[in-house]
């Protein structure tokens, strides 16, 4: 019995998860090493990567400072509508990726509420950098407040007053008290959070109107090249992305045992509202 | 209450927070029933019960549930090895489960696609024997498959962990078969957590595109989904069109939201008694 189920989910897993990782870097590599070089160093494949790593770097720290007030307020505090709080700010993960960038298009867009408004002081939002960064952050905004919230309510609030009532500032208490208790959550969530930012590709397909070198992300690309019939070129950038998920899992595995080790000193751990996340 | 308010700066955080979740999240989102509000009620309807909305509808929610309802039986039978059996490779495997997770919907799909095109990997081998999944609603339902699946074994790991191994030897003991144990014991006993995983699963599905939109084929009528729909009447500037299409998806993505929400209080709840 238990082999049998052993080799029946192996067997499941190696179809559905491995057989995909082993397809993208072998038709990546299809036609050697030389167009698979070609096909990274292309500029509009260059573009396309500064424009996801531009787009990460301002969602990732924004949804990290606004990770760390939501949390501090939450688990630290108690107040009225605490669980609408979190409700609403679990909404961007309940809405389908191509409605996150519609709403953009709705605001922004030509016909949309502030276009009028946009157009007139000669700002572009939509099929412009701007909208791929607001799509960005709204994919990827729960995610850093969502790991903090169960870490720093684990801590709880006594080393945080003894810190006060030994006088230190409220700044300090948290850089040397709060900080460490939960740094491997912090860090958790930014690397689920950086993922998630640099791999969208329904909201951001709808904002960017797919400028090649203007307004194409990297899964934006992959998607022209391999509607193109360019499919070892296609490959050969979703090799790169493909190389992000993996660093991506050894990272998170490294830090999850870490979290765990952390919530699991603290308190009983609460693993029940450790619920995937995206 | 009073003893709390020791901390500092709940009223700079809060402040911040209910900001930056009005500007990024609540104010673009309510863009859609404004845009809803302002259009007129015979234009909706017209919209969402057009032949080929319906279309879309039905297929979203039916590849949507199926592939669900995969992720309900192979997830569970995944979460229960990957945490009862040692086996070598065991926790490489289980870093591997939240590959969904991490790899960009894009790369799945263009990847899916070129594995179950007629010529692929496993698509040429089942063409011999006449099965298309490529281009036909058993793609759309692999793709959703591959997407869904970290839900349901995420879900119930920490579930099955905390199993207690002594009262299923109860019942062995007593003489209860491993049958039994299973139905009566196991399975109520992850039940809530196992919905929960599969709503998780589902509500994911229904509004996924990029892993989606390569390996459907975009056929009306017969390949198309509805978030593909949305995208085709916003690309034609059809705004009206495009929001009412979306209002009905995200009507059905809060309910699942909510519904959701209940069933992981259930959850909670019944593990802390």
């Amino acid at each position: 019995m238990r082999w049998a189920l052993t080799a029946t989910v192996l067997a499941f897993l190696a179809v559905f998860l491995l057989l995909p990782l082993v397809v993208v870097f072998s038709e990546a590599f299809a036609n050697g090493v030389g167009p698979y070089l070609t096909a990274i160093q292309d500029p509009d494949a260059i573009a396309a990567l500064t424009l996801t790593l531009t787009a990460a770097a301002i969602a990732v720290p924004a949804n990290l400072v606004f990770g760390i007030c939501a949390s501090w307020a939450i688990a630290k505090f108690d107040f009225r509508g605490k669980n609408l709080l979190l409700t609403l700010i679990d909404l961007p993960f309940a809405v389908s990726p191509v409605i996150s960038g519609m709403i953009f298009v709705l605001m922004f867009g030509r016909q949309g509420l502030l276009g009028p408004w946009v157009a007139a002081h000669d700002i572009k939002v939509v099929f412009a950098v701007p909208g791929i960064v607001l799509a960005t952050i709204f994919v990827s905004f729960p995610f850093v407040a969502r790991e903090l919230i169960p870490v720093m309510e684990a801590s709880g609030t006594e080393e945080e007053e003894a810190a006060r009532v030994l006088g230190a500032g409220g700044f300090q208490t948290f850089l040397r008290v709060t900080l460490p208790n939960i740094k491997w959550g912090l860090l958790y969530g930014v690397i689920l959070c950086n993922a998630r930012a640099m791999g969208e590709f329904g909201a951001v397909s709808v904002v960017s109107g797919k400028i090649r070198g203007l307004t194409n992300t990297l899964p934006l690309h992959i998607e022209i090249l391999y509607n193109e019939y360019s499919f070892q070129a296609a490959f050969a950038v979703a090799s790169l992305l493909a190389l992000l998920a993996l660093v991506t899992l050894v990272l998170k595995a490294i830090v999850e045992r870490r979290v765990h080790q952390q919530l699991g000193v603290q308190e009983g751990v609460r693993e029940v509202e450790r619920v995937p996340a995206a | 209450m009073a003893r709390r308010r020791v901390l500092p700066g709940f009223g700079l955080t809060m402040g911040f927070t209910v900001l930056y979740l009005c500007l990024i999240v609540l104010i673009p989102l309510s863009m859609l029933p404004l845009r809803a509000a302002s259009g007129s009620w015979d234009a909706f309807w017209q919209t969402v019960t057009d032949p080929r909305v319906i279309a879309s509808y039905r297929l979203s929610i039916s590849a949507s549930v199926a592939a669900a309802a995969v992720n309900a039986i192979f997830g569970i039978l995944v979460a229960w090895v990957l945490v009862r059996y040692e086996f070598p490779g065991r926790r490489i495997i289980d870093a591997l489960i939240d590959l969904p997770f991490a790899l960009p919907t894009a790369v799945a799909g263009i990847t899916l696609t070129t594995i179950y095109a007629p010529n692929g990997w496993i698509g040429k081998p089942l063409d011999a024997y006449g099965i298309k999944v490529a281009f036909t609603p058993l793609g759309i339902t692999i793709a959703l498959i591959f997407i869904g699946l970290p839900f349901v074994v995420r879900t119930l790991q920490p579930v099955i962990e905390s199993l207690d191994v002594e009262i299923e030897e109860a019942a062995t003991s007593l003489g209860a078969s491993r049958w039994t144990v299973t139905r009566k014991i196991i399975l109520p006993y992850l039940y809530p957590a196992w919905l929960t995983g599969f709503a998780l699963a589902f509500a994911r599905a229904v509004g996924e595109y990029g892993s989606v939109v390569f390996i459907s084929g975009n056929m009306p009528m017969r390949t198309e989904i509805s978030p593909l729909l949305i995208i085709t009447k916003l690309e034609q500037f059809d705004y009206a069109g495009a929001t009412s299409i979306a209002v009905v998806m995200l009507v059905l993505s809060f309910s699942m939201l909510l519904t959701i929400n209940a069933l992981q209080r259930w959850s909670s709840r019944r593990l802390l008694t």
